[in-house]
């Protein structure tokens, strides 16, 4: 009772730490890593996440000094952590960056809009300057557009091609020379999985290497070409992520897309997390996995990937002539939006076809019932196409115009 | 001896669409499991984590309990715990006892980032 009148104040009356940090011995732990199993107290969590990111980004040289990097920034909790992150690393280890917030507004209301919100607040609490480009303004339709139109079956193919050219050509308006986007270890294994099971090894390459870089065959001046791609968070685990943002109590935005259920990747998910429970280290060895595949295929002459070109129509890196984006925007527009999901090269064969016939028809020009029947479903096409270009439609990267000043954190 | 635990529950990440869009919930949670009223030939025990899940999914979500519980009665695969601050993988997960006055948080990974 009376101790107090013995000194020094014995340390055995305090009671023994409860879970002590594993690195600082002195303060109670708070997270175990799914990574190691150790577990950390609060400001050693936040000193290890940031420092083994910094360690990611430094190992594999993703930026070079007085680099312009757009981040893709969706307002969840990923891109959010990305955005806090990259800006922290940027200032304590002067990294030299010119940092930008790229995000892309596919037109969702009830969701985009509001995620956007947040978006706007990232940018004013971690003063980096923002960039929204719109599905609508970018392809002429928005996803309520297009679901309105082609309903909910197909619709998340529609998004994922539109979204990762929208990230391309916003990137080339603000004139950055690399992208970061908030992939992180779990969804990497996921994919990874994926792949494999429908046998995409192209995909498989694309989604295990840290840093992407989409170079074309034909290099004459094609912008995409240029922009690194980069996932700085590949090992972070998904946990770390959501624990770093609940303790820094970080403002990010958390409802599901409201046209996606996403029930593959959420078998993909839930098998990982089986997998998980009986072997921790499963997420890396899957990554790792891949990694070992995607070297294998490179390795193997007999599996050539696919050579890439660019599209035709846009200019878009593609290995077709047509790229998918400009084939289902071609459907969306003809009326036909099947066009271009599935099965494409069927389809491929009926545009080339279709392409022939009219460049004959015109070469000949000889007014015949089997050209006109050629080309009569053109017209619509044309037309929409043509009267798109007069407006704020962009359908060729080459047309696309930079941004002459900077979104600065007052504008838009 | 107090026949019910004051407990306070948070949710986040999208965890509070699930409880009416309720980012905090104060409530008694009975201190013996199991219920009287259940059918289980479980013995009776001090309340731990478990059986507070249980017993949230049963008396107050209104809907979807599938996306809080999984099979195993445990949350479902992509919720984070924390008991009164820190990761119930520190605290013995289900099997944590719970006394009263605990926070226990609950933080859902699965929404896109």
């Amino acid at each position: 009772m009376d101790s107090t009148a013995t000194s020094p104040p014995p340390p055995p009356t305090k009671k023994p730490l409860k879970n002590p940090c594993n690195l600082c011995q002195s303060v109670r732990a708070i997270l175990k890593r799914p990574k190691t199993g150790q577990q950390l107290c609060k400001e050693c969590f936040f000193h290890v996440f940031e420092t083994e990111i910094h360690n990611t980004i430094t190992d594999n040289k993703l930026f070079s000094r007085g680099n312009r990097v757009a981040i893709g920034a969706s307002g969840g909790k990923d891109s959010t952590v990305l955005a806090y992150v990259m800006k922290l690393l940027n200032d304590r280890y002067d990294y030299g960056l010119d940092l930008v917030l790229l995000s892309i507004d596919e037109g969702i209301t009830g969701y985009r809009d509001d995620s956007l919100e947040t978006v706007k607040r990232n940018r004013d609490q971690y003063q980096i300057p923002l960039l929204i480009i719109s599905y609508k303004d970018l392809y002429g339709w928005s996803m309520d557009d297009i679901v309105k139109e082609i309903g909910r079956k197909n619709n998340c193919t529609f998004c994922g091609v539109f979204r990762r050219q929208a990230l391309d050509r916003g990137a080339i308006m603000l004139n950055v020379d690399h992208i970061v986007t908030g992939h992180n270890a779990d969804d990497i294994a996921e994919t990874v999985l994926m792949n494999i099971l429908r046998g995409d090894l192209p995909r498989l390459q694309r989604c295990t290497s840290i840093i992407t870089n989409d170079t074309s065959e034909d290099s004459s001046g094609i912008e995409t070409s240029k922009i690194l791609r980069s996932k700085p968070f590949k090992y972070t685990y998904e946990k770390e992520i959501v624990m770093y943002a609940y303790f820094k109590k970080l403002d990010y935005f958390s409802t599901e897309c409201i046209y996606s259920p996403n029930a593959y990747r959420g078998h993909a998910r839930v098998f990982l997390k089986d997998l998980e429970a009986i072997r921790r280290t499963t997420i890396v060895d899957i990554i790792h996995s891949g990694e070992a595949l995607s070297a294998s295929v490179q390795a193997n002459e007999s599996t050539k990937l696919p050579t890439m070109s660019n599209c035709t129509r846009c200019g878009y890196i593609s290995s077709n002539e047509l790229c998918k984006a400009c084939l289902l925007l071609e459907g969306l527009n003809r009326g036909l939006p099947q066009l271009g999901i599935g099965q494409t090269t069927k389809i491929r064969r009926m545009h080339d076809a279709a392409a022939l016939n009219s460049t004959l028809a015109s070469g000949l020009s000889v007014p015949n019932p089997t050209a006109s029947s050629g080309t009569e479903e053109s017209p619509n096409g044309a037309n929409k196409e043509s009267s798109s270009r007069g407006g704020v439609v962009v359908t060729h990267i080459k047309d696309l115009e930079r941004l002459t000043t900077m979104p600065t954190l007052n504008t838009i | 001896m107090v026949d019910s635990l004051k407990i306070e529950l948070q949710f986040s990440g999208g965890m509070e669409l699930l409880f009416d869009n309720q980012k905090a919930i104060v409530t008694q949670v009975p201190t013996q499991f199991p219920l009287e009223s259940s059918a289980s030939d479980e013995k009776p025990h001090a309340a731990n984590i478990k059986d507070l899940i249980g017993w949230m999914a049963t008396t107050l979500l209104k809907e979807r309990p599938e996306l809080f519980i999984g099979p195993d009665g445990s949350v479902r695969s992509g919720i984070l715990v924390l008991v009164n601050g820190a990761d119930w993988e520190l605290e013995g997960e289900l099997e944590y006892e719970l006394e009263d006055g605990d926070e226990i948080v609950f933080i859902s990974t699965l929404h896109g980032g």
